[in-house]
């Protein structure tokens, strides 16, 4: 790993410089979101235990300290090493509603989202396309192609999926690396379009 | 009784004890909040009294004496992201751990070099 290996003798290392990036991966369950994780980075367990609590429970003067129940959730989480001081983090999360806690914190600082669609099931990822369109964070759909499963032009995926005609859909197969590759990069160009895209035209 | 317990230890019940027992209870860090990719760093402080770590705290301590993400500690460490929070804001109150915030990547105010650089990468696995 890339922060394991020599010893040091001393505490303090500075941090200096060193580049964390965010990527989401949203899809339903069993659409391919660990496979895709895996066929690009060094895929890691991780886990969440996240309490949940009665939201209309006053917090009282014990905050922190609350009787609670817990829900674990395991999440896709991959790294690739792109550079000592640039890193890119990938997490995969389910795209129910009932998960949208997590990516309240995940989204933050994100650099944008896969969503990654089984075109049998296409209606799975509205969650997550609502979800990052309403935060404005940048996203691509990835359409995941099994073998023998029906393909769908893409401009019937986009309709179906009322996207707009500047969002990039691309095909994959998420068991190779290299159209894992390619969906991150196509992400990463989206977003630097966008960027362009979003210098400011009009004043104020 | 034992014999019940035992159809569920598995590997996959992870370690053997509520994790929040780990944090006293507790479900939130002290202190401000940080990003899951926030870079954690040991300072070079001493511990002054051992005894106010747990075995958990030590095992976070040793990993991030080279600068390590807040996800890549829950991972190695196995143990909940929440429950690593906690003991990483315990750390950080005794003054033996710094956090460092990710580089903001707000949609409007991008980085475009270090989104060149991503690519650049990426082209290059």
């Amino acid at each position: 790993m890339a922060y394991g290996g020599s010893e040091y003798g001393g505490g303090m290392v500075t941090s200096r410089g060193h580049r964390a990036i965010k990527i989401l991966l949203a899809g339903g369950f069993g659409v391919g979101k660990t496979t895709l994780v895996g066929a690009v980075s060094e895929i890691r367990p991780l886990r969440t235990e996240e309490p949940l609590t009665e939201t209309s429970r006053r917090v009282d003067s014990t905050a922190g300290v609350e009787r609670k129940t817990t829900t674990t959730v395991a999440m896709d989480f991959g790294r690739i090493t792109l550079r000592d001081d640039l890193v890119l983090y990938l997490f995969g999360t389910p795209g129910q509603e009932r998960f949208w806690f997590m990516w309240d914190e995940l989204a933050i600082g994100a650099l944008g989202a896969v969503v990654l669609a089984d075109t049998r099931r296409l209606a799975d990822c509205f969650p997550a396309i609502d979800y990052f369109e309403r935060r404005e964070i940048p996203f691509i759909v990835a359409l995941n192609v099994f073998d023998g499963s029906r393909r769908y032009s893409i401009e019937d995926v986009r309709l179906a999926l009322d996207l707009e005609p500047g969002l990039p859909i691309v095909l994959c197969d998420a068991r190779h690396r290299e159209s894992a590759k390619e969906i991150l990069i196509a992400l990463v160009e989206h977003v630097l379009a966008q960027a362009d895209a979003d210098e400011p035209v009009f004043p104020g | 009784m034992a014999s019940d317990d035992e159809l569920w230890l598995d590997a996959q019940a992870g370690p053997v004890i509520r994790p929040y027992a780990l944090t006293q209870g507790r479900t939130r860090h002290s202190g401000e909040a940080f990003d899951l990719v926030s870079t954690v760093t040991a300072t070079s402080a001493r511990v002054d009294d051992p005894g106010a770590l747990a075995p958990e705290h030590v095992s976070v301590l040793q990993l991030v004496r080279r600068p390590t993400t807040v996800v890549d500690i829950a991972s190695d460490v196995d143990l909940p992201l929440g429950v690593v929070r906690i003991l990483l804001g315990d750390l950080r109150e005794l003054g033996l751990i710094a956090i460092k915030a990710p580089v903001p990547m707000k949609a409007r105010q991008v980085d475009k070099n270090t989104l060149r650089e991503v690519l650049h990468g990426l082209r290059g696995l």
